[in-house]
């Protein structure tokens, strides 16, 4: 009794309490539960009516565990869920691997530019951040079409005959997924190269290193938690991507977004598509610790 | 490698990265004034796709409710954001810390889908509950917040990461409560950063397909929902008349806020000098 009172006044709501307790609530209800849900229909049966069901029902004196793995093995056996699990991974690989030869130079010149230019070159990163990234892109459409801009640029300098064939390919797949998640490469490393201590390069030309060599063996070492969270910011939300495959890919580059995508929106299967959800989860909850222990350990770095 | 020649790679290496930054956004602002339909070929300026885009009601509906949810979310988003981003600053010890900051920046990176789809379920469940709320303004407004939430609190956290913390415990040595010391001395000194948070999940919210489709119902198609399924069909010389206004708005609003914004930075900058030569 006097518990509930208590409970009621309200008056154990601190500052401190209400501070932590507002966005903690918000992220179970908003983040957690809702994948706890997913767990949960992902092992019980197409019943629109009743899309929670009883997991465990208690009759007799016994505790009765109803959890249909139907779907899971139905993922585990099929060859279309393993292969489309696959090129996403690979697609996501790749990606990520071009945005690190790519950005990598990008952030480290950047980095290397004159102090007064740095904020401008990275102003100019971020601003394609703010128009539509829907838009941006469904440009890639009109450069990469049969009758596209590039097409008709080599055409008309006469270095093909033929319009070369590049939308909905791989290879325009490709294009829009490194369009897209460079910046993410980008940002974290030119963050890391920016703060490094210049003076060990010169402490190793001192002690008779070549640039080079100097490069090889003291930069890209100490931007190693730069690359790993870059590469984990570009890679995780890739393997899911499902707008740029759809605008851009085509009948070869199947992704697991879009078999999520059709399994709940086209077949109504719920259980299926929650299952599907499942798989990708525990697929990139490896990469996604990975990257929280980096971002943590730099926190704490900044902090010294 | 001599270091002229490392310079002009390292030019040209740079020109080219920003090249590939920019190509789609100016193809889309120059062919939103091209005369022909299908073809990406140059047929003559033109800006009858502005006028068609007036009369295009779909799409025009789209953008009201986008606009109103994306108002809506940047509120509630820099809101969530300051409190997480106030507890993963400057709380460092408190049961489920952990979880908190797993939880708070996880949707940063999670595919959209996922999110999406649990959500959705999620919705539905409690409607199947208690009724609401139904799929709709509301529920795209909650999933857009949950995103928002997680870019504004990386934004306001830098910021206070930055901030100097002597100020504050000034504020407390002269007999602030912690009340008076976060809405006198640390809101003041972050405002910069609410501004920019507000802005990018404004944005963010304006542009998201994935999330709104999922958590849209009946007759409440977001102005993505609609290019994305025109998109999918092929080009639309509307869509690109879209890309070129929004391209417009947006830039000037970010020339004029980062102006405004550098100012109220430097006229601070005066006004902490002035006062140490005061003193």
């Amino acid at each position: 009794m006097k518990f509930l009172t208590h409970l009621l006044s309200l008056r154990w709501i601190t500052g401190r309490r209400f501070v932590i307790g507002v966005p903690f609530v918000f992220l179970v209800c908003t983040f957690l539960i809702p994948f706890l849900i997913v767990a949960r229909i992902s092992l019980s049966d197409v019943d629109p009516d009743h899309p929670l069901g009883t997991l465990l029902t208690y009759t007799d004196g016994m505790i009765n565990l109803h959890a249909k793995i139907a779907n899971y093995l139905f993922i585990a056996t099929d060859d279309l869920y393993g292969l489309t699990y696959l090129s996403s991974i690979k697609f996501a690989a790749i990606t990520t691997v071009c945005c690190l030869l790519i950005g990598y130079p990008f952030a480290y010149f950047m980095a290397r530019a004159k102090p007064t230019l740095r904020p401008v070159l990275l102003m100019m990163v971020m601003l394609p951040f703010w128009t539509s990234f829907l838009l941006r892109i469904y440009a890639w459409k009109g450069i990469l079409a049969n009758q596209g801009i590039v097409n008709h640029l080599l055409l008309s300098l006469g270095w093909i005959s033929e319009p070369l064939h590049m939308m909905n390919t791989p290879f325009s797949l490709l294009i829009g997924m490194v369009y897209a998640y460079l910046p993410f490469m980008i940002l974290p490393l030119f963050a890391n190269l920016s703060k490094m201590d210049l003076r060990f390069l010169e402490a190793a030309a001192d002690l008779g290193a070549t640039p080079m060599q100097a490069f090889w063996r003291i930069t890209v070492p100490l931007s190693k938690s730069g690359i790993i969270a870059g590469s984990m910011l570009v890679f995780i939300p890739a393997v899911g991507e499902y707008v740029i495959p759809e605008l851009l890919g085509g009948p070869e580059t199947l992704m697991i977004g879009h078999v999520l995508w059709d399994e709940f929106f086209s077949n109504n299967d719920w259980p299926m598509a929650s299952s599907v959800t499942v798989v990708v989860i525990l697929l990139i909850l490896v990469p996604m610790a990975i990257l929280n222990k980096y971002q943590a350990e730099q926190r704490e770095g900044g902090r010294k | 490698m001599t270091s002229t020649l490392q310079r002009w790679f390292g030019r040209g290496w740079l020109s080219l990265g920003y090249i590939f930054l920019y190509l789609p956004i100016v193809v889309l602002v120059v062919f939103s004034f091209n005369e022909s339909r299908q073809d990406m070929v140059w047929a003559g300026f033109s800006t009858k796709w502005y006028g068609e885009l007036m009369n295009d009601t779909e799409i025009i509906s789209g953008f009201g409710l986008s606009l109103r949810i994306a108002v809506l979310t940047a509120c509630s988003s820099v809101l969530l954001g300051t409190f997480a981003a106030f507890v993963l600053n400057r709380y460092r010890r408190f049961p489920g810390r952990t979880l908190f900051s797993g939880m708070a920046s996880a949707p940063l990176v999670m595919p959209e889908v996922i999110i999406g789809l649990s959500l959705l379920l999620m919705l539905v469940s409690v409607q199947k509950m208690f009724g609401f709320p139904e799929r709709g303004f509301t529920t795209i407004w909650i999933g857009h917040t949950l995103l928002g939430m997680a870019y504004a609190a990386v934004v306001i956290q830098s910021r206070l990461q930055e901030m100097d913390k002597s100020l504050e415990e000034a504020a407390m040595d002269l007999g602030c409560k912690p009340r008076q010391v976060f809405f006198l001395v640390t809101l003041p000194n972050i405002t910069q950063a609410l501004a920019s948070a507000w802005l990018l999940t404004f944005t963010l919210s304006l542009d998201d397909v994935v999330l709104s489709a999922f958590l849209s119902g009946p007759g409440s198609s977001t102005m993505p929902i609609v290019i994305f399924s025109r998109a999918r069909l092929g080009l639309d010389p509307r869509v690109n008349a879209v890309a070129a206004l929004t391209i417009l708005v947006v830039s000037i609003g970010v020339i004029a806020s980062s102006i405004y914004l550098a100012r109220a930075e430097r006229r601070r900058l005066k006004e902490i000098a002035a006062a140490f030569k005061g003193e």
